[in-house]
């Protein structure tokens, strides 16, 4: 999902990147005021973490392979400003020492990947998890926002692309949005895994109630962030959005932050007949109307969603089992941490 | 260059010719410049494909990769002239933010620390196993990297408690 530098226009490129300075600004903000002294290291070794994930290819239907992105895992991880800033510098080394991805498309990258899927994966993960206690919860709300933000991250680079006359709407659409409908399958099953096997062995990495007895202190554990920033960065994605997708499809939703992420597929179902937009041009070839198109993303919201609850029911089911099997022998538990460090 | 519109097309020979001139005089090794181009060429390809699909595409085809090869290119040279260190040292003047600029010198010397403990796992994990069936892939690499988590998070607390013997603050 990298965008090379010379696919995107000077008004889009210098768009995405006020935006992405701003939501950067305000995450680095957030940083300043609620992150501890200690965490400072967490965010390079986060870094280097996604990094090195990203390197790992998981197989995907028709021989070809997909990677992690790892945004909303390390949102769940450390926070949605912490997040942020993992992933900027991640995409900035990326883009630095490896030339991939564009240096003029850095903004658009770092909003599509940081913002999208570090602050837009939070806002569906964070209402979930307090909907759902405990694992189950994280899980299912992790999962499930994998695959929003990697759906929605393809969408608003498919805009990008096609609001610098690059790439025709009508084909860069349905490409990379059916891709990334199967590659977010991808990325939410490996979330999901990876948060389960984090939470059985170091459950208080995920904040949730140890069953085993560990000396160190959590180090990931985040404060309570002001919400007024997340509003912020939310709203800022918003507009993001409506900049460069909503003129090729229908109106966004804007007010409403948090719904805008996870319905903004639902809402394309009803495109007001009166706004002219291009896409009166731009048909889509085989589909008559958008309702098609609407179809299949509620299908496959509501498909990924019920992934995300059978991945996070049979992760904690096994979880509660292994649990029950570590509290049974206390030796194993107390040999947790202390050894490595 | 990388933001030319596509009237100016021309004027791209000037910055290729400057960017063959300075590869020229700093006697950059050709093959292994070559090869790191061609790794990066088909992401560019990719997406200047799909620019075949709209009235006079193949012209923004072309125009693209040229666009989008002579960028790459530079970027190349860059990294084979210029090490992190001195790149952060430019970040730092043009005002970066410090937390931003601590992650990215940190992330930049983990990297391969990192990187060499996943695979030390995962050839621990090979030597174990017996030819992984499809659905043990998704398995052993989500352990893999759950525990490479944790282990970063615990470097990062040793990393701490490093920088504050340090004198850092």
């Amino acid at each position: 999902m990298h965008i090379p530098d010379g696919f995107l226009n000077a008004p889009t490129a210098a768009t995405m990147g006020i935006l992405a300075c701003a939501g950067v600004g305000i995450a680095l903000a957030q940083a300043r005021r609620h992150l501890p002294p200690r965490k400072v290291p967490l965010l390079g070794l986060a870094g280097a973490f996604v990094f090195a994930a990203q390197m790992l290819n998981f197989p995907v239907a028709g021989g070809t392979s997909g990677h992690l992105i790892g945004a909303v895992l390390t949102a769940a991880l450390l926070g949605p400003s912490a997040a942020v800033i993992v992933l900027t510098a991640v995409l900035l080394l990326q883009c630095l020492l490896f030339a991939d991805g564009g240096v003029t498309a850095l903004g658009a990258n770092i909003f599509n990947m940081a913002l999208i899927g570090g602050v837009g994966g939070w806002l569906i993960y964070h209402p979930l998890m307090r909907l759902f206690p405990g694992a189950f919860g994280r899980i299912l709300g992790a999962a499930f926002a994998a695959w929003v933000s990697t759906v929605v991250a393809a969408v608003a680079c498919a805009g990008e692309l096609a609001a610098s006359h690059t790439v025709a709407w009508n084909v860069v659409f349905p490409a990379m949005a059916g891709i990334h409908m199967l590659i977010g399958l991808g990325e939410a099953i490996i979330t999901a895994l990876v948060l389960a096997g984090i939470a059985r062995a170091r459950p208080e990495l995920l904040d949730l109630p140890a069953h085993r007895t560990s000396a160190a202190a959590p180090i990931t554990r985040a404060r309570r962030e002001g919400t007024g920033a997340l509003v912020a960065m939310g709203l800022l994605i918003s507009l993001g959005l409506a900049l460069f997708v909503a003129p090729f499809a229908c109106p966004w939703p804007d007010g409403l932050v948090k719904t805008a992420q996870v319905k903004g597929f639902a809402d394309r179902e009803s495109p007001r007949p009166g706004v002219p937009t291009p896409l009166a041009d731009y048909r889509m070839p085989g589909l008559p109307t958008g309702l098609a198109t609407s179809a299949a993303a509620v299908t496959g919201t509501v498909v990924a969603f019920g992934l995300a609850w059978g991945l996070a029911w049979g992760l904690t089911r096994k979880d509660r089992i292994a649990g029950q099997a570590g509290s049974a022998c206390p030796t194993v538990s107390s040999r947790g941490s202390g050894e490595r460090i | 260059m990388a933001l030319l519109p596509m009237r100016l097309a021309g004027w791209l020979v000037i910055p290729a010719a400057a960017l063959l001139i300075s590869a020229g005089l700093i006697h950059v090794p050709w093959a292994a410049f070559l090869r790191r181009l061609l790794w990066l060429e088909p992401l560019a390809a990719g997406v200047a494909l799909m620019a075949l699909f709209q009235p006079d595409g193949w012209r923004i085809c072309v125009f693209l990769l040229a666009k989008s090869s002579l960028c790459l290119m530079t970027m190349v040279l860059l990294t084979q002239t210029t090490s992190f260190a001195e790149i952060l040292q430019v970040l730092k003047a043009g005002r970066m933010p410090g937390l931003l600029l601590t992650t990215l010198a940190l992330m930049h010397r983990y990297l391969s620390v990192l990187g060499e403990e996943m695979h030390r796992m995962q050839r621990a994990r090979l030597s174990r196993t017996f030819a992984p069936r499809r659905r043990l892939v998704w398995h052993t690499l989500a352990s893999v990297l759950s525990q490479l988590f944790v282990r970063a998070s615990e470097r990062a607390e040793r990393i701490y408690a490093a920088m504050c013997a340090r004198g850092w603050q």
